[in-house]
């Protein structure tokens, strides 16, 4: 099981980085997918069964429009702070807590949040993050978790846990 | 010839970012506000530019996708072990900075901070 479903995932990876469908190409990757997988099945990470579960692709894909659209809304906001004359900036470390377990699943928020309006993960222990801020509207634990972690929460709740 | 000049105007975009994350390496005032323009611009910047290169081009469409979603992995980790490691190193935050829950917690201890509810 584990072995299947990682030699399908390493070769979706290999056609992609590849981009072509010859035969002679397909099943080098196919054996070497093959291959990697007996040596080394856990690159498919702990509970493989997820990556059969089609609501998660469904949810990374709006994920990825609605992370985009965040990327571009922090980038004009941050360059906007940037040309300002007078540089309004109110910056702080703020911690926040989430609800995320996994590994993957952490990774995911702790790089969204760094890419997006005015946020910067500089820790992370446990279930608390620690976010360098540039503009803290509230000190407070639970109301900057609101503010900056429960956006992709939502989303990132189906895709890895 | 639509597709080409989107791929232009994306690799324009990208420029225009890159050069305002430059203009904000110079103005802000400590390297934890830095490291917000330096990413985040930096990280949009490279986006649009190899995504450009991969619509002007569209035979390097899968590679440019690939090698933006690789730049979409890697690039804020490596801010955050940037940014870590000058807060462990001591680099203060600027002047002005309202309030810095991180040293107040390594204070206490980070184990100890991660009981509480």
């Amino acid at each position: 099981m584990k072995v299947a479903v990682s030699t399908v995932v390493l070769f979706v990876l290999w056609v992609a980085m590849t981009g072509s469908f010859d035969p002679q190409e397909l099943s080098v990757g196919l054996i070497t997918a093959a291959v990697i997988s007996m040596i080394a099945p856990g690159v498919a990470g702990p509970e493989p069964k997820k990556w059969l579960q089609p609501k998660r692709y469904v949810f990374a894909f709006i994920y990825l429009f609605y992370f985009l659209y965040a990327m571009v809304k922090a980038n004009l906001d941050v360059a906007s702070r940037v040309v300002n004359p007078r540089l309004p900036i109110n910056p702080g470390i703020v911690k926040v807590k989430t609800k995320l377990k996994t590994n993957a699943g952490k990774l995911a928020l702790a790089n969204s949040i760094t890419l997006t309006p005015g946020t910067l993960s500089v820790d992370i222990v446990g279930q608390y993050l620690y976010i360098h801020w540039i503009d803290v509207k509230s000190p407070d634990i639970e109301a900057a978790t609101q503010e900056i972690v429960k956006g992709f929460e939502r989303f990132l709740e189906v895709i890895f846990e | 010839m639509v597709y080409r000049a989107l791929g232009e105007f994306l690799i324009l975009v990208g420029s225009l970012f890159l050069f305002l994350a430059g203009i904000g390496l110079l103005r802000m005032p400590d390297v934890y506000n830095r490291m917000q323009t330096g990413t985040k611009a930096t990280t949009l910047g490279a986006l649009s530019l190899i995504m450009g290169v991969g619509i002007y081009h569209p035979q390097w469409f899968f590679k440019t996708a690939i090698i933006s979603l690789f730049i979409l992995l890697t690039n804020p980790v490596s801010s955050h072990a940037l940014a870590r490691a000058s807060h462990n190193k001591g680099i203060p935050l600027a002047k002005g900075s309202v309030l810095d829950r991180y040293a107040e917690d390594k204070e206490r201890g980070l184990k100890e901070a991660e009981n509480d509810s």
